[in-house]
């Protein structure tokens, strides 16, 4: 048994199934990419076996002092990148409510002129040397994170004529079983061109829209330095093991 | 009204899209001196146990061509078919095997290597084996929600033929979509994203 960096029996149980109905669809032809990208066929549906329930640890160990740090992570020394400053920190809990420990989350983000830095993008907004884009996390033994940044730009993007991305920073989210894999995107609150994008137009419950809309969250700032945004994650919640299929007389 | 359950509901999936790279693999795309080296990039050494197999991995779309800008992860056991994992009641994995592993798709040929091991066999729920096998995770622009499958491997007939999963896939002319074939000791194993060939998906 591998090492969970935990006091907390592992968990066994099947996931909670996945509400495709509460996720975007393969198909969703206002974002165009998704066209030829997605699987028309029915899914194949089973409950878990051991290939989903299980997965691998990520150990605080691995990371950087600077990993959560994006504004000085690929900065020169002395130097940082330009923006708003800002805090995101959160919780990542399951469908039942419990914090969840030990989970690798990665993100990665446009600087704060909109631009990424990489060689896709042609968008005409300069890069900042002293901003990569990316950082990561391990959440702590609540399931909390936090990790420091710029507030990404909107940006345009070739989907319609004059498609516009809202500010996002993306998270790839690094459970306990690999059936729990996620990828997602934050959004900040307020922001008017949420509801005007074809990506997050895929999400058919605004409620669903609104879970990935952070929070200004004002008892998180450090005054004179960083606002703050609160994002909590939801990964599939798993099902009690106290009474396991077994043939009779078992 | 009855009583609350007091349940959440899993953040909605959102597309990797096209910069995937910058986050899960910041060296392949020129961003260096944040991490080492890339998650993922590197799954065996000298002491890992089994026998040394290459993955050749392709994600095509539905006009057949490759995407350039996706990334796929795997997971699987260990040659004795342990998973390196808290999960894993059984006994304990090979500590030189994570079983798991991450990569891009190159951006001139979509494809992706994976050298690993090949896995042991691993129990259904009812105690069954299955076939051994490797779970796949693959994310890019256009997905909107990460794709599962599982890759088996061609040289294995006897058990692919009582594995109960693929057993329990209607149209059996779509089973050798899962199925990778082997050249030497490479495997090679084409994701069809849809059409004809559409790879068996699945919701687990």
């Amino acid at each position: 048994m591998a090492e969970s960096g935990s006091n907390r029996a592992p968990e066994t149980g099947a996931f909670f199934q996945r509400d495709r109905q509460w996720h975007p669809p393969a198909f969703t032809p206002g974002y165009k990419s998704s066209v030829l990208r997605s699987p028309r066929k029915a899914l194949l549906s089973f409950d878990n076996t051991l290939s989903e329930l299980t997965g691998p640890v990520f150990g605080h160990a691995m990371l950087g002092e600077f990993d959560n740090d994006l504004i000085h992570n690929f900065a020169k020394p002395g130097e940082s990148a330009i923006g708003e400053r800002i805090i995101v920190h959160g919780r990542v809990l399951d469908e039942r409510g419990k914090g969840v420990p030990g989970v690798l989350l990665e993100f990665w983000q446009a600087n704060a002129g909109g631009r990424y830095r990489h060689k896709k993008d042609g968008y005409l907004a300069p890069l900042d040397p002293n901003f990569g884009g990316c950082g990561r996390a391990i959440t702590g033994e609540d399931g909390g994170y936090a990790f420091r940044t710029v507030r990404p730009g909107p940006y345009p993007w070739p989907n319609g004529p004059n498609d516009w991305r809202p500010a996002h920073i993306h998270f790839s989210v690094f459970g306990h079983g690999f059936a729990q894999r996620l990828i997602t995107q934050m959004y900040f609150e307020g922001d008017p061109l949420i509801w005007r994008c074809p990506i997050v137009g895929g999400i058919s419950d605004k409620a669903a829209v609104e879970a990935l809309i952070a929070a200004l969250d004002m008892h998180s700032t450090i005054p004179m330095d960083a606002l703050a945004y609160k994002f909590d994650i939801v990964l599939r919640g798993r099902r009690s093991t106290l009474f396991e299929n077994r043939p009779e007389g078992n | 009204m009855a009583q609350s359950l007091d349940r959440l509901k899993e953040s909605p999936s959102q597309t990797a899209g096209p910069y995937v790279h910058i986050g899960l693999t910041p060296n392949f795309c020129g961003i260096g001196g944040v991490y080492a080296s890339d998650l993922g990039s590197t799954m065996v050494n000298d002491q890992t146990k089994g026998e040394r197999i290459e993955l050749r991995i392709r994600v095509l779309d539905g006009t057949g061509t490759p995407l350039k800008d996706a990334l796929v992860e795997i997971w699987q056991a260990d040659a004795a078919g342990l998973y390196n994992s808290p999960a894993e009641l059984r006994g304990t994995a090979d500590p030189n095997f994570l079983g798991w592993g991450r990569q891009p798709t190159d951006m001139e040929t979509g494809v992706c290597l994976f050298q690993t091991i090949k896995p042991g066999r691993v129990p259904f729920r009812d105690g069954r084996l299955m076939a051994p096998h490797i779970t796949l995770w693959i994310v890019a622009r256009g997905i909107n929600v990460g794709l599962n499958t599982r890759l088996y491997f061609s040289d294995e007939d006897k058990a692919n033929a009582e594995d109960p999963i693929l057993a329990r896939i209607e149209h059996r002319l779509r089973v050798p979509t899962l199925i990778a074939e082997r050249q030497g000791d490479t495997y090679v194993f084409d994701v069809h994203l849809q059409g004809e060939k559409e790879t068996v998906f699945f919701d687990s």
